[in-house]
């Protein structure tokens, strides 16, 4: 509760300290523009037109259902990573011999291009809803997974003998000793996930899948709507964007402040 | 009463043999310290007197009220705050936040931290300030028994000495009792009612030294001859390979 006060307290600051950011978007928006001038609407439609295509597609229920589709996948498909690979990868951070053998495993999956994996899940679950899931699950759960593993995996001796030498009870021993420390490598992992889980929903109804905004991005093409691939694209990463610098971020420097 | 006593312990690591029949007591208000050079088995010796190592044969025997721990690095958790630190041990004790927050800051004003220190993560303290706070946490707990593990090796002379004035002060009182390891003799003739020395491979006693002069007695003059007089000490000499070769 302390915490959650604080971060709010800290947000406005924050906040103002992003302006160098903003300045640095509105540099790439004029470049944009730039590119536009030269290579004309078709290829690179104008900033302008792209919002403007953008504020209609926001008033359409449809657009907005499209994008509530994507949604739902992308969270269930993340939420269940999240779950699966934190637990996962604290129980096998926890036993030396789990921890060997799951790394083989954890390369298999990163090494493996998602592009495989959709088509495989194709085949297996047909177009729809599971194919999208099961993708982003195999493609962020690796990452979740490694960053749960690597925080047990370095849990300080030395602090553990000290935690036993006080006769920490449990609570205090999970809570002040074990789970700051699991906590500053697994949120970093969840942050990665998300990032990866985001690309990957629309990667995967692009292909596989004749709804969400991945699909609507495949229509956009085939009738070469340029201004619309554009104005999706824009949601695409202002909702990334969104997410990590306005949730996720101010929560990260709250909880590493005793780092380095 | 309350004593530790040590009987006839072994210890082994593997087929190492690390310690090898190894007796000694020690009563309430004494400090007992064990001497000998680095890797002969000192630290192995403290963790299973304070039970931070199971004791494989032989036994201890600790019927002290209270412990508590200070390590050679201060082991401080480095996500929580110097206060926060300190009243880790109250905390596990059981004693109430605001209680164990005040006992804290306390000590803390006692060790000679500054309240603009309080807030401070353990990353922006130097090393002496850790030391302080490791002590401090230590012993805000009033333990009648502190462990000692090399705890001023790697501090300046000046902080050595005021944390060891501090010790010598709650010692003249009575009011706890150590047990201690170093590898430096002054500091052992400073503190200590008893030294032992530990010779190494296996590590075993090969003598004990008494100090009768109480600790607020001891000036330099005496910390001097005495070291003088035992570096002199046929043990001393062949346990720290002293002689010139």
């Amino acid at each position: 509760m302390k915490f959650a006060l604080k971060i709010l307290k800290d947000f406005p600051s924050y906040l103002w300290s992003g302006w160098g950011a903003v300045a640095s978007i509105l540099l790439f928006v004029a470049l944009w523009d730039v590119g536009n001038q030269i290579y004309g609407d078709l290829v690179l439609p104008s900033p302008l037109e792209t919002f403007k295509t953008l504020g209609l597609m926001l008033h359409d229920d449809a657009v907005i259902a499209e994008i509530e589709t994507t949604l739902y996948r992308a969270s269930m498909g993340f939420g269940f990573s999240l779950i699966l690979g934190t637990a996962l990868g604290l129980l096998a951070g926890f036993f030396a011999t789990a921890s060997m053998m799951s790394r083989p495993i954890v390369t298999i999956l990163v090494g493996m291009p998602p592009i495989a994996w959709i088509v495989l899940a194709m085949i297996w679950f047909g177009m729809g809803d599971e194919t999208v899931i099961f993708t982003v699950i195999v493609a962020s759960f690796p990452i979740i997974f490694v960053g749960a593993l690597q925080g047990t995996r370095t849990l300080d001796g030395e602090l553990k003998e000290m935690a036993e030498s006080f006769n920490f009870p449990w609570h205090m021993r999970f809570f002040d000793v074990y789970f700051p420390h699991i906590f500053s490598y697994v949120f970093p992992a969840w942050v990665s996930g998300l990032g990866m889980a985001w690309k990957i929903v629309i990667m995967a109804e692009l292909l596989a899948t004749s709804n969400g905004i991945g699909a609507s991005l495949a229509v956009a093409r085939s009738q070469l709507d340029t201004p619309t691939a554009l104005s999706i694209v824009v949601i695409m990463i202002a909702s990334l964007m969104f997410i990590e610098y306005i949730i996720l971020e101010p929560i990260k420097r709250e909880v590493e402040l005793w780092r380095d | 009463m309350e004593r530790l006593e040590v009987k006839k312990l072994n210890h082994h690591f593997g087929f190492t043999e690390i310690l090898k029949n190894i007796n000694f007591t020690l009563d309430k208000g004494e400090v007992l310290s064990i001497v000998g050079p680095s890797g002969g088995g000192k630290t192995t010796l403290l963790h299973l007197c304070a039970g931070l190592l199971d004791v494989q044969e032989g036994s201890v025997t600790n019927t002290f009220k209270s412990s508590a721990f200070a390590f050679q690095e201060a082991r401080l958790l480095p996500w929580k705050n110097v206060i926060d630190n300190i009243s880790m041990g109250l905390l596990a004790k059981g004693e109430k936040n605001s209680e164990a927050l005040k006992k804290s800051q306390e000590i803390a004003l006692r060790f000679g931290l500054e309240e603009d220190d309080f807030e401070k993560f353990p990353k922006d303290l130097s090393g002496g300030m850790k030391q302080r706070v490791s002590f401090a946490r230590a012993l805000v707990l009033k333990p009648s028994l502190l462990f000692l593990d090399e705890p001023f090796s790697a501090l300046d002379i000046g902080l050595k000495k005021e944390l060891q004035s501090v010790l010598i002060d709650m010692i003249s009182k009575k009011e706890i009792s150590i047990l201690f390891i170093t590898h430096d003799l002054m500091e052992a003739i400073r503190l200590s009612d008893e030294m032992l020395l530990l010779k190494a491979d296996p590590g075993h006693i090969v003598k004990k030294f008494r100090f009768d002069l109480i600790q607020n007695q001891r000036e330099d003059r005496y910390v001097f001859s005495k070291s003088v007089e035992i570096l002199q000490d046929k043990e001393i000499v062949s346990t720290f390979e002293l002689e010139l070769k």
